[in-house]
């Protein structure tokens, strides 16, 4: 029995992949949930805006990398990262201005938005494809490892290595400040309060003298810095490719209803439900099994739930099942 | 969920309004004669069949949307359950594999229904509280135990019978016409159990948890080897028509070639596709007249007053979720047909191109663009949208190619948009949706 050598195994292969993860799709939720709670529809071009953000991040870091500029041990995307922000906003707020208000104006119903952010997704996905095409795009540069494996083994004398990438360590730190200076933004300064406000009564918030275009832009100026945050820490981790941040629509639309569509607290809960939940129903936990247990008594299988392939069927399990169990959300959300 | 399809309000009836089905039917019917000039009486043909597939698929998404206002977006996962239908009836069983650990998974297969029946009775029967969850969790989780021991080796057994060729259970080997109804029947009874339980949930709430079933029978289908070979694909799936080759063969048909003056390979392939129209379109008239009928009977204007108003509709005594699953039921059988159609036509199974953007969102462009309530709409609009994704390639190549000559010589732009015109299709669809939800809500054919 060796329970150090598997709370290293478990921290290396689930705990800290799962908590990047849970992190970069917590981001992904709350720019979800805040366009739910102002603009009040599903926002299905969400993925796509995250996917824009991180090309023009991207082409802005080889511009960099090119001129010679790196950010030391930290990725150069860090240094870019402001730049695509800014060009997701504008996008953003032009596809606010020329599409969603005409809507807005006429009160439509939600579904037809949703359907309109439909059509808004095919053209994203068109121009982040013209811009930076299919293929996948590996732009991390600085230092790989904080803690490497065999440095790891060296110094701790366990037989099993712990790998904690700079990737991971920036995705978290990135992630925990995102969210403390949102958490600020909406709950000390009066525009937040203003936006609050809007989001749980809108006829109240007008009558009180709140202009609903600046809370709706300064929404999309928020979802704008989230997605590109979201979708730029997801390619440093992995690599950046359009389709698979389409597919990502899936976990983060999952991780925003199970936190509940509208709650910013829920829609971080969810993002680490759903990611650890993936990690632990399709990780392998034989090597695990194998040091907890006295000698002699390991496992034969693999002591897989579910095989990789259906992390997804996860995140939609789960989701089916607090949807039937809880329509709004574990964290109580709003429902239209 | 109070779903309203129609953003604007009811245009006044035109005194044109009867000429506009027939004019539009002929403006596609030029179009696509046109294309076969330009292209080649083959190229135009293979886009007219694709194109029946498609109507019918519109077909099915209408009466989900147009008529109850449901919102599906896992359309792909019903088209790739007709698919593996046609695999599962048409492909010969394969024998050995049956041998080797077929009975295995049958029994796996039993016991994971087993387990589900049991977390539903066990949830049914016991009273609320800590004791029900925790025994759910530990039937579920021994049930799940169990249910892999018998089937994981069963499967491994399967799946190594002659991998590279077969390696799964084959289908039943009967004509693969009989797919077609069978993939209805196989999509209809997905439909029904997701239907029991994601109806009762709002609009954009079952938007995406049919997204995700879609998600799901996919990957089912792409990693389940021993059921359809997965991604390794099942090719050479029987054709209900005689195929290129053997017409060519075929003496009698070379003869007649002849005589009208054909060389044997392209009439062979002209006749090939015309034997799949004429199936298709006999397909297609019996889907339309049925959903025509259903639309103009009591039951059509019950559904669509549930669609308008539900409050109203379930006050006047009528059952919203009943009537809901009944029509998502329907719907989803015809989106089962037209995949079972789909995968025939191509003569293979390949899970891996079953794409969400192409086979669930392009279905719904065609759907608004042709206007949702409407069938003739659907059918137009299943026919204009596959039109217009296949002619967008060529096209944007074209116009990308008179761009470039524009631009100097060996330009950065230049080298950019060569590769370019492959994603003109996206931002195509993408803007044309956008300007028909703006400045015609209704579509192209509204409905009446």
């Amino acid at each position: 029995m060796e329970p150090l050598n598997a709370l290293v195994v478990f921290l290396n292969f689930v705990f800290i992949p799962a908590a990047a993860y849970g992190a970069q799709l917590a981001l992904g939720a709350l720019g979800v949930t805040l366009i739910y709670g102002i603009l009040r529809f599903s926002n299905f071009a969400h993925g796509d805006t995250m996917a824009f953000g991180t090309a023009i991040t991207i082409l802005v870091t080889f511009a960099l990398q090119g001129a010679g500029v790196t950010f030391g041990p930290l990725p150069t995307a860090l240094l870019a990262l402001p730049v695509g922000i800014a060009a997701t906003a504008l996008l953003v707020l032009g596809t606010d201005r020329s599409v969603y208000r005409f809507y807005r104006e006429r009160k439509a119903a939600p579904v037809i938005l949703v359907i309109v952010s439909m059509g808004v997704m095919f053209v994203m996905n068109g121009i982040v494809r013209f811009i930076i095409g299919v293929e996948d795009v590996v732009f991390t540069d600085g230092a790989r490892f904080v803690i490497d494996a065999r440095g790891f083994r060296e110094a701790t004398g366990l037989a099993e290595g712990l790998a904690l990438r700079s990737t991971q360590v920036i995705t978290l730190v990135t992630a925990a400040v995102a969210v403390a200076l949102l958490f600020w933004f909406l709950n000390r300064t009066r525009t937040g309060k203003s936006m609050r406000a809007f989001s749980d009564n809108e006829d109240l918030a007008l009558l009180s003298g709140i202009s609903p275009e600046r809370v709706v832009a300064i929404t999309w100026i928020i979802v704008a810095a989230l997605a590109t945050t979201a979708g730029v820490l997801y390619g440093l981790d992995k690599s950046f490719k359009a389709f698979t941040y389409f597919q990502l629509l899936l976990p983060i639309f999952a991780a925003a209803i199970v936190g509940g569509l509208g709650n910013p607290v829920g829609a971080i809960a969810g993002g680490f439900i759903i990611a650890f939940s993936e990690v632990m129903v399709t990780y392998a936990w034989r090597k695990v099994v194998a040091y907890l247990l006295p000698e002699g008594l390991e496992p034969t299988s693999l002591l897989q739930l579910m095989s990789t392939e259906y992390k997804f069927a996860v995140s939609f399990a789960i989701l089916v099942i607090v949807l039937l169990f809880r329509p709004t959300g574990l964290f109580k959300g709003q429902s239209v | 969920m109070t779903s309203v399809p129609r953003a604007t309000s009811q245009a006044a009836p035109r005194a044109g309004a009867d000429l506009r089905i027939p004019l539009l039917y002929l403006a596609m019917a030029v179009l696509l004669v046109v294309t076969g000039w330009i292209m080649g009486a083959n190229y135009a043909l293979t886009i007219v069949n694709m194109g029946l597939i498609s109507a019918i698929m519109a077909l099915g998404v209408n009466l989900q949307w147009g008529y109850a206002g449901l919102f599906n977006i896992g359309v792909l996962g019903f088209l790739a359950l007709g698919g593996l239908a046609t695999v599962l009836v048409a492909m010969p069983p394969v024998v050995e594999a049956w041998e080797a650990g077929g009975l295995r998974v049958m029994a796996g297969l039993v016991l994971g229904f087993v387990t589900i029946l049991g977390l539903v009775q066990i949830w049914k029967r016991m009273a609320p509280g800590r004791a029900r969850t925790w025994s759910m969790i530990v039937f579920g989780v021994a049930g799940l135990l169990v249910t892999r021991w018998v089937f994981d080796p069963g499967v491994a057994a399967v799946e190594a019978v002659s991998p590279a060729s077969t390696g799964y259970l084959g289908g039943l080997g009967l004509p693969v016409l009989l797919a077609w109804p069978a993939g209805g029947l196989l999509a209809a009874g997905a439909a029904w159990v997701i239907g029991k339980t994601a109806l009762g949930l709002r609009s954009d709430y079952l938007a995406i948890a049919t997204l995700g079933i879609g998600e799901i029978i996919l990957a089912v289908l792409k990693n389940e080897d021993w059921l359809a070979r997965g991604v390794k694909n099942v090719v050479g799936i029987p054709s209900p028509v005689p195929q290129a080759i053997q017409l060519q063969n075929d003496p009698d048909f070379v003869a007649r070639a002849a005589q009208l003056g054909y060389d044997p390979v392209t009439a062979s392939t002209l006749w090939n596709k015309i034997l799949y129209m004429g199936l298709f379109a006999a397909v297609l008239l019996v889907v339309l007249v049925l959903a025509q009928l259903a639309l103009h009977s009591p039951w059509g204007r019950m559904m669509r007053a549930i669609r308008d108003n539900e409050v109203a509709a379930e006050a006047m005594g009528k059952d919203v979720t009943r009537r809901h699953l009944q029509i998502f039921v329907l719907g989803s059988a015809v989106i089962g047909i037209a995949g079972a159609m789909m995968v025939t036509l191509d003569g293979q199974l390949t899970p891996g191109s079953y794409q969400p953007l192409r086979y669930t969102f392009l279905i719904w462009v065609m759907v608004i663009v042709g206007g949702s309530g409407n069938n003739w709409g659907a059918i137009l609009g299943g026919f204009l949208i596959w039109w217009l994704w296949v002619v967008v390639e060529p096209l944007g190549r074209w116009i990308f190619a008179h761009l470039i000559g524009v631009l100097p010589e060996g330009s950065w732009l230049a080298g950019h948009l060569a590769g370019a015109e492959a994603h003109m299709r996206l931002l195509t669809m993408g803007v044309l949706l956008l300007l028909v939800l703006r400045f015609s809500p209704r579509g192209l054919i509204p409905e009446r």
